[in-house]
């Protein structure tokens, strides 16, 4: 079996230098994208769950609509605001790792959003008069129901993480796929499949779905050990 | 009235007593229906009160207006102390509720919203585990004991928070005969310290066997309170006669 695919075997047997760079930027950006996302998203969708106000109703469907906002979307809406004539163009951001980054976070927020949203409202349901009784005000109560939900939390954290890892409009348009400074593992195959550079994007496919892999196993184990050891 | 008689009170300094608590005239409204109305009860320290009544008679809804969990539409609520809602109360529910974490993190998490110190945090933690046998349950997680378990639990982590006056809404109603003795004695064992024991139940049996006082709930209204010998020996009204005879009232 000569060809493409013994060049991708070769390619990751090596530790290919342009590889390993691909790869490293595309983890950086996705992982910066899932944290920040998780720092705003799970006390955002926290409040969500708690708060009682006028049009959070309509909060809500906007963020489940959001969860399948296509990347290309996402992507444009970012390029349109750090573009040079945008609101942010003074900063200079385009087409650099950091965009890349606000575009994912942009993804992955509504994931962690609406999933904090359901998680904690579930909870507060079932704890809401244990901890009014204690004098715990709702306030209070969300770091309690966001502890208490970590494994369900968990595993829309990771969900969000596998959507960025797997998107590649947004980083595209905000990225422009910049050989050695924007190119993702994702872009990267776009690219290199449309040049019939076969055997860099075979390599680059099987990482990107061992990571895959690699994560839902995590996920699924760490559900399972959770609800053997925490009930 | 109640028998009146106050016994010993939890509280060391009397003038902190928070008791008695009393309704007065409380009504309660919810979706065009008076779930509850005319409630007027003094609610004496040192005392255990059973509230009894058939099912819907109001019970749970009675007990959360006394706690301050549910405000009353009408009427008002008033504890001696003169706060709104007096701190040193606690309620164990009919399904206890027990945190996603260890026996003894459930234990000090009330502690901790009291912003009590770390050291007098675990200090506490350690002495309610050695005094309610929970102690090789400290690690476990709390989710994972059974119904009965995490009962004890729940009366445990009310106790070490050193009320007053102790709020119970049906706490054996899910729970096995052996389970049940356990908390009747955990319950009989905190009122003989000094706590008031305020505790809703349906089973007679159970009402026997706890009460020193009876208040008894009839579609909403409070219509004996009266001291259990008395009410045991012969109630008032028919429809509380109708209860213990076992009759199904409405």
């Amino acid at each position: 079996m000569d060809g493409p695919f013994a060049t991708a075997f070769s390619l990751i047997a090596s530790g290919d230098p342009a590889l390993m760079q691909i790869i490293g930027l595309s983890l950086r950006v996705t992982l910066a994208a899932v944290l920040i996302a998780c720092v705003i998203g799970l006390p955002l969708g926290a409040a969500l769950a708690l708060a009682r106000f006028p049009g959070r109703g309509a909060v809500i469907v906007v963020f489940n609509a959001l969860m399948g906002l296509p990347p290309v979307v996402a992507g444009l809406v970012v390029y349109l605001l750090l573009s040079r004539s945008g609101p942010l163009g003074s900063l200079a951001l385009l087409f650099t790792p950091t965009a890349m980054i606000i575009a994912q976070t942009v993804l992955i927020l509504p994931i962690v959003v609406s999933l904090t949203r359901t998680v904690v409202e579930d909870l507060w349901a079932e704890y809401q008069e244990h901890l009014r009784s204690l004098g715990a005000s709702r306030l209070r109560a969300v770091p309690t129901l966001l502890w208490d939900g970590r494994v369900s939390l968990l595993t829309g954290v990771l969900a969000g993480f596998g959507r960025a890892s797997a998107e590649v409009g947004a980083v595209l348009i905000v990225g422009g796929n910049i050989a050695g400074h924007t190119r993702t593992m994702t872009t990267a195959i776009t690219l290199e499949t449309s040049r019939g550079n076969l055997g860099l994007a075979i390599a680059l496919g099987i990482i990107l779905l061992a990571l895959t892999l690699t994560l839902n196993a995590a996920a699924w184990g760490a559900g399972e050990w959770a609800r053997g050891r925490l009930g | 009235m109640g028998a009146g008689a106050t016994g010993m009170s939890v509280a060391r300094d009397p003038a902190a007593s928070i008791l008695p608590l009393s309704l007065e005239g409380v009504r309660y409204v919810a979706g065009g229906a008076a779930l509850l109305s005319d409630i007027s009860i003094r609610i004496e320290a040192g005392r255990r009160l059973m509230v009894m009544g058939a099912n819907g008679a109001g019970k749970s809804l009675f007990l959360r207006i006394c706690h301050g969990l549910i405000e009353p539409t009408a009427g008002r609520r008033r504890w001696a102390s003169g706060e709104a809602r007096a701190s040193a109360q606690a309620m164990v529910f009919q399904r206890p509720v027990v945190l996603r974490r260890s026996v003894a993190a459930n234990l000090e998490y009330p502690l901790a919203l009291k912003r009590l110190p770390r050291s007098e945090r675990r200090y506490l933690v350690a002495c309610t585990l050695d005094r309610f046998g929970l102690t090789p349950l400290a690690d476990r997680p709390a989710r994972l004991l059974s119904g009965g378990e995490q009962q004890r639990l729940a009366l445990a982590r009310a106790w070490s928070m050193r009320p007053q006056v102790l709020f119970l809404d049906e706490p054996s109603s899910a729970l096995d005969p052996s389970a049940t003795r356990i908390i009747e004695e955990m319950v009989a064992q905190f009122s003989d310290e000094g706590m008031t024991i305020v505790m809703t139940t349906h089973d007679l049996g159970q009402a026997r066997r706890l009460a020193q006082d009876v208040a008894f709930l009839h579609r909403g209204r409070l219509i004996e309170h009266r001291s259990a010998a008395e009410f045991f020996a012969g109630p008032e009204t028919l429809e509380a006669r109708a209860f213990l005879a076992g009759d199904l009232i409405w």
